[in-house]
This record gives C-alpha cells, structure tokens and sequence, in this order.
C-alpha cells in the first residue's frame, strides 16, 4: 500500500521513472535473449520489509536473486528476482539452449543470470540519467539462489535498510508467453527520496 | 496427541511470539536474520524472535525491538516471564545467520548474519541464557518450527532432508 505521505503525483512519477527505465532494460534483454519480454504498469510506494517479501510471493519459495548498489548523485539498491523455473529459462536463453535444458544452477548458470542483472540495471541507470541528468554507476552484481524470504531479508540487513517503510518501485517482468516472471525492485537511499523528487519537477 | 488442536504461530520477520504447550512457533525464510529460540522446559513456554541485524545503537531510529539482538532478546525474555517462565529454567537455541549472497561487493557482501549470530551470544551470555543447540552460518535460508511441548526444533532447507535439533 502506497504510503500517504507519497501524493499521487509523487507515485505517478516513480512509476513513470520505472516505466521508462525498465522499457529501455527490456529492450536491451529481450536482444540479448533474442525473445520478446513484456513488463507490467509499476508499482512505486513506500513498503514495510514483510510486504516487499509478500509482493513476490511466499518465503519459501525458491527463486534466484541479482542485487547490485547504484553510487552517484542517487544512492539505493536494485535487485531482480526471479523464480526457479524463469531463472532456468533465462539460462537457456542466453546460452541458446533448447527451452526446458536447463533444470539446475551451475557456475556458468549464475554468471549468465547476473549479467541479465547487469544489463538490465545498466539500461535503466542509462534512461534515468537521462531523464534526471543525474550521474550514477553500480557496483559489480552479487547473486543468490534460496528461498526468498532469506535472500530478500539479506539484502536489507546488508544495506542497513531496517526503516519500516521502504521506498519501493517494483516491476513485473514477463516474457509474451509468462514464462519468464521476474521482479524488479529499485530502493532509492532515505536520504535520496528528496533529491529524486526535486530533479522529477517535485518538492 | 490430536493435531488438528495443536495451533501454529507464524513468527514474521523482525517480530517474535510466545506460545504455551501445546501450541508451535513457526518463522520462514532465515538468510542473514537469526532466529532465537527460548524455551523453559519446566513451565512449557516457548519463545520466538526472527531478528535482522546485531545492534540498535547504530540507529538513529529504532522503530521495532525485535529487529535487533540486543533489545529482542530482552523483550522476548519479558514476554515469556508474563506467561509463566522463569530465567534460570530458560535455555537457547540459535539458527540462521547464514551469508546468502555471493560475488565482490564488500558492501552488500558484508557478513550481517556472522554478526547477528555474535551478537545474540554475546547478549544471551549477559543475561546468563545457556545456548544447548545451535545450526548457524553457511548459505543457505532456513525456516524453524519450534515446538512448546519439548522444545524441539524443526529446520526446514531447500533441497535437502529437514534436520531437529
């Protein structure tokens, strides 16, 4: 649930950041991959950590998890998720496998889902420099493969991201057939919020 | 004993819960977070905190005690107490703290759960808590059921046999 001291503007403007930023990531992806990847209408809000674990649905649930920082004038954390079966599919993509070879995570698997990760972040830190003017890079990816509450809840504690709210801009990723679901998460810094509205035309 | 009475009590993350034979205390998905489990085998009461991270004073604002080893413990102390324990029958187990992510990033790499599960040593040492059992560290996310009756408990991994400690 969008927190109230968000307005409507504010949610809309996240979104949009999110729409644009992702459409140029997918873009990038679906020419690596050489398959057609949809992503749904953002969801932008302020989240409490339990919720972000629910919006992806169920703490035991196995699913591979590609997290890198942003450093620059906006400071935050993105991480993808993606559950077990799009994370093998994702592999036989990128490796040109047949569909369905893939069904356990080696070594080359894990490099092949962190660079989804890489690329996916690299074009939507490009589309939000540009929209914003704003000069940011990203730290070298870290990856995962567990259940997701326990990755999820990592990542937080490492970034010190305890407040109760979060601010959250999540994505739906899937390809035209839904095979490939993923999330997209973006967390922007507490200290950041302000300056990522400023440079959005907000105060 | 007839299951279906028997209640289950879901534990989230950064909260804890107390429940009396013959109930359980169930908290899914332990990556770096540690799950603290108190039991008092003479009055049956068990306890449950999932904390995240070692220490609230290096947070300007604390919002949730049990987010933390060092007021969680405590607190979880106080809850079983109203419900009939007594510290010197308390004892303690430790699951979790497991390092989930792999890769270069010093920052994002940085060992919480190692920490976490220092921290709750060191916090239950203070109160003179004895730890009787502990399954800590590695990279693998953890779900613990806890049960009232003997203090037992259930870890559940993903891709392998559940273990009892």
């Amino acid at each position: 649930m969008p927190n109230s001291d968000l307005s409507g503007m504010h949610i809309d403007a996240l979104k949009e950041i999110s729409n644009i930023g992702m459409g140029s990531a997918l873009t990038s992806l679906a020419q690596l991959v050489q398959q057609k990847i949809n992503m749904s209408v953002p969801n932008a809000g302020f989240y409490p950590v339990e919720k972000v674990v629910s919006l992806t649905g169920g703490e035991e649930k196995l699913v591979s998890c590609v997290s890198l920082r942003v450093l620059g004038d906006i400071q935050g954390t993105i991480m993808f998720v993606f559950e077990e079966e799009s994370t093998y599919l994702l592999v036989d993509f990128l490796m040109g496998n047949p569909e369905g070879s893939t069904n356990t995570l080696d070594d080359m698997g894990k490099s092949a889902v962190q660079e989804v990760g890489n690329v996916l972040t690299g074009s939507f830190i490009n589309a939000l420099s540009s929209m914003t003017q704003f000069k940011m890079i990203t730290t070298v990816p870290v990856f995962a493969f567990d259940m997701m509450g326990a990755v999820i809840t990592s990542i937080m504690a490492a970034n010190g991201r305890i407040e109760d709210n979060v601010l959250v801009i999540e994505t739906e990723l899937f390809q035209d057939s839904r095979k490939v679901k993923g999330n997209f998460f973006f967390w922007v810094d507490p200290d950041y919020n302000n300056i990522l509205f400023k440079a959005l035309g907000m105060s | 004993m007839d299951q279906a009475k028997l209640k289950e009590v879901h534990v989230g993350i950064a909260d804890l819960g107390v429940v009396l034979r013959p109930d359980k205390l169930i908290t899914m998905g332990l990556g770096s977070c540690v799950g603290v489990s108190l039991y008092d085998h003479v009055a049956r009461v068990a306890g449950l905190l999932h904390l995240m991270l070692p220490y609230s004073t290096y947070f300007k604002n604390v919002d949730k005690k049990p987010k933390f080893a060092d007021l969680g413990i405590p607190l979880l102390v106080d809850e079983m107490k109203k419900k009939g324990a007594r510290l010197p029958c308390i004892t303690a187990k430790l699951v979790g703290g497991a390092q989930m992510f792999s890769g270069n990033d010093e920052k994002l790499i940085l060992n919480i759960g190692e920490k976490n599960v220092a921290a709750a040593r060191e916090i239950l040492k203070s109160m003179g808590i004895k730890i009787i059992a502990e399954e800590v560290g590695g990279n693998v996310g953890r779900t613990i059921i806890l049960d009232s009756s003997d203090g037992k408990i259930l870890i559940r991994t993903l891709g392998k046999k559940q273990m009892e400690i």
